[in-house]
């Protein structure tokens, strides 16, 4: 039986556009803050796993593993860099837990930075844009916000989804990133306010997108001997899921269901040995209010269909039947893509200790994250419980 | 150093396009852009409008205040982003049409929107030095904004001119002072026409930190606190980033919004706050205490603790108003401003 694994130690930087700080500077505080409430040294860590997805374009700046190990006092220890595009932090965590499945180590921190604001928008935008098919998609004048508008548009086709249904997503997003102070937006806003933000494309507008943002995350994950030696609340890794897709929307049979979700949730509900009515609480990947549309739907929170409805009854609002977002999700928390994965595992953290502030479910036992890359072609599903 | 204004003229072009009409052409949401923006319209500048005639409009107006003789001027500086000329001073061409040359010195100045107030301070050096008798500085632009750009929704024109002198005094310019870093958030290389900019990043590392950090200086050194003036004139990029800096030192709307006149005619860069001044001086009364705060992209403010004296009313009326220079306008459709603005290129 190989070794069960838990998150000892959690930190993270605000996110936002924190023009002062440059991204070493970002990680060394997610880092020292994750080892700090670890209660560990940094010598007692055998390796880090660390998602980023554009450094090179966005600071001019690869070989980020050796670069975060050298200014986090760490080396001569290994480190490595995932890449899955917004998915990258995600599968940084799942690479730092089969290290420790594996029964390779005993102590890794999974971290994930990104530092986005040193570039001009239309930069940022294109650099983003490289996680589509090049030849397919972007080569033609994609971009994300355009292909997660073609997904929007044919959930309203198919199952009537509305407008106002999509804007709810972000109205309750507000109100949970209002209760979280690092969060990147602390304001609550209206379904008017969303509706009348400008038009990125049709129909998603300003306030249906996640921001650009800079912020570090990180995670320290010990084997099931060393928590219990170095920990008096640790969080489990129940299930650990992932699955990829086309890298293209149009190769797919429905616009509307992300496969790599669907395939990834149902290897961890399996792994954890629970269904999604377990769940107490999730982060899904809302990058678009869309995306969490179409997340909730495919890990089983509701039927196929019927998301829009079910978000603005309130069913996965803080005292719905299933909080989603709890930290306000991408579109309110900020969405420094490589941080975005293990900022998600945080929240879980924070939510099954009960140190989650004013968002705090009651009596939650199992935590859901799911992070995505591009438009579906990479998903990973973490299931966190006590 | 007992130096200040002698005399103050603006200039306004008469032409204005409204927010509605070039978020018609660019499909955009003008409730959104006048809401987020609080810019109605915007001044256009003629086809045979630039930099230079509209410095020497205002010079003009500065000179109808002041009643000196203009070869008593010693110095003109000339502060815009758009000079006609990359190598050719704009300010020879404002000194010989207000007949102030040729026993002066001249030169052009450049620093975004703040170089009509950087004009105003090495003014006051050569005049409370003695080394002029009188020195004139000039903030005027024709602003560019690409088309399809958010700037282009405020780049505008117009400008207003300041003599500086050490007798019969408008208003005495009480202390200045600045505040400076290397800051890039907008810019325009050689050869380009039109300017980039850092989107969001234009506003708290640059503008906020830079105006609040000014004032709060020039208050300290001062000895000042906010209500002893009647006037707040910060740089006015749009109708939001005013009030917001305005409100995070402690002024109120009553003592911004006289000098806030960008709802109306956009951003007019060197000339922004320097025509807020002016509009500012058209309704002050005697013994007002006026602030005014500059800002330049790039970056840096240049603050001025001002008080006015009887002579301004006397005189005052010897040139139009900023207020009535807005008032007298003329609509134009996008076709014709993309024509005036020299975006449309002819074989």
């Amino acid at each position: 039986m190989s070794q069960e694994v838990a998150i000892i130690g959690i930190g993270m930087t605000k996110f936002g556009e924190l023009w002062n700080r440059s991204f070493r500077q970002l990680f060394v505080e997610a880092g020292a803050e994750a080892l700090e409430d670890a209660g560990i040294k940094s010598t007692e860590i055998g390796a880090l796993f660390g998602g980023n997805m554009s450094a090179g374009q966005f600071i001019g700046q690869e070989h980020l593993a050796s670069l975060i190990m050298d200014h986090s006092n760490l080396t001569p220890q290994p480190a490595t860099r995932v890449e899955a595009a917004c998915a990258s932090g995600g599968l940084a965590l799942r690479t730092a837990y089969m290290s420790i499945k594996s029964g390779m180590h005993d102590v890794v921190i999974a971290a994930g930075a990104e530092k986005m604001t040193d570039v001009l928008p239309s930069r940022t935008t294109g650099a983003l844009a490289t996680a589509a098919d090049q030849e397919w998609e972007a080569g033609f004048g994609a971009t994300f916000p355009g292909l997660y508008a073609m997904i929007a548009r044919r959930h309203m086709h198919e199952f009537g989804t509305t407008e106002e249904q999509l804007a709810s997503v972000s109205v309750k997003n507000h109100y949970n990133g209002s209760k979280n102070p690092k969060a990147q937006f602390q304001n609550e806003i209206t379904i008017e306010s969303v509706l009348s933000s400008p038009m990125v494309a049709d129909p998603i507008k300003l306030f249906d997108c996640s921001p650009v943002s800079d912020g570090a995350a990180a995670l320290v994950l010990a084997s099931a001997e060393k928590a219990k030696e170095l920990c008096e609340n640790p969080v489990w890794i129940a299930g650990s899921g992932q699955a990829s897709d086309t890298l293209s929307l149009h190769s797919r049979k429905s616009l509307t269901t992300l496969n790599a979700t669907v395939e990834a949730g149902r290897q961890a509900y399996k792994q954890a040995g629970i269904t999604s009515k377990d769940i107490g609480a999730a982060e899904v990947h809302d990058c678009f209010t869309i995306a969490e549309l179409c997340a909730i739907e495919d890990l089983g929170f509701c039927e196929k269909g019927d998301s829009g409805k079910f978000t603005e009854q309130g069913e996965t609002g803080l005292k719905g039947s299933v909080p989603v977002n709890t930290s306000g999700g991408l579109k309110t928390k900020g969405h420094p893509v490589g941080a975005t994965g293990i900022a998600q595992a945080i929240e879980a953290s924070l939510q099954l200790r009960g140190e989650a502030g004013d968002r705090q479910i009651d009596d939650v036992e199992y935590v859901l994250t799911h992070n995505v890359g591009g438009s579906g072609g990479t998903a990973a599903v973490h299931i966190f419980s006590r | 150093m007992d130096v200040g204004i002698v005399g103050y003229g603006s200039y306004i072009p008469y032409y204005r396009i409204k927010t509605e009409e070039i978020a018609r052409v660019w499909g955009a949401n003008p409730e959104s852009i006048k809401k987020g923006l609080m810019v109605s319209e915007k001044s256009v500048p003629g086809p045979d409008e630039d930099a230079v005639t509209i410095a020497t409009e205002a010079s003009r107006n500065a000179l109808a205040l002041a009643d000196i003789y203009p070869e008593k001027i010693g110095a003109v500086y000339v502060g815009s982003e758009s000079h006609p000329y990359s190598v050719k001073p704009s300010s020879t061409i404002v000194a010989e049409a207000i007949e102030a040359t040729p026993t002066m010195t001249a030169a052009d100045l450049e620093f975004a929107c703040k170089a009509g107030t950087a004009g105003m301070q090495i003014c006051m050096g050569l005049v409370g030095s003695g080394i002029a008798e009188y020195g004139l500085a000039v903030g005027a632009d024709t602003s560019q904004g690409a088309p399809g750009d958010p700037l282009e929704y405020t780049a505008a024109a117009g400008g207003a001119a300041f003599i500086i002198g050490k007798d019969n005094l408008l208003a005495k310019i009480e202390s200045t002072s600045s505040f400076t870093t290397d800051t890039p958030d907008f810019w325009r290389r050689p050869g380009e026409s039109y300017p980039k900019h850092g989107g969001r990043f234009t506003g708290e590392p640059a503008y906020f930190k830079h105006i609040v950090s000014c004032t709060e200086q020039i208050l300290k050194d001062s000895g000042h606190e906010v209500k002893d003036f009647k006037y707040f004139v910060p740089h006015q990029p749009n109708g939001k980033f005013p009030r917001i800096a305005a409100k995070k030192l402690g002024f109120t709307e009553e003592q911004v919004s006289p000098s806030l006149l960008v709802e109306k005619i956009g951003n007019t860069y060197s000339g922004a706050s320097v025509l807020g001044l002016a509009a500012v001086l058209d309704q002050a009364e005697e013994g007002d205490k006026i602030l005014l705060t500059s800002y330049g992209s790039g970056a840096g403010s240049d603050s001025f603790i001002l008080e006015t004296t009887g002579r301004l009313e006397k005189v005052r009326e010897n040139a139009p108003s900023v207020e009535s220079q807005i008032e007298h306008k003329h609509y134009i459709d996008y076709a014709t401003y993309a024509k005036y603005r020299g975006k449309i290129k002819k074989e």
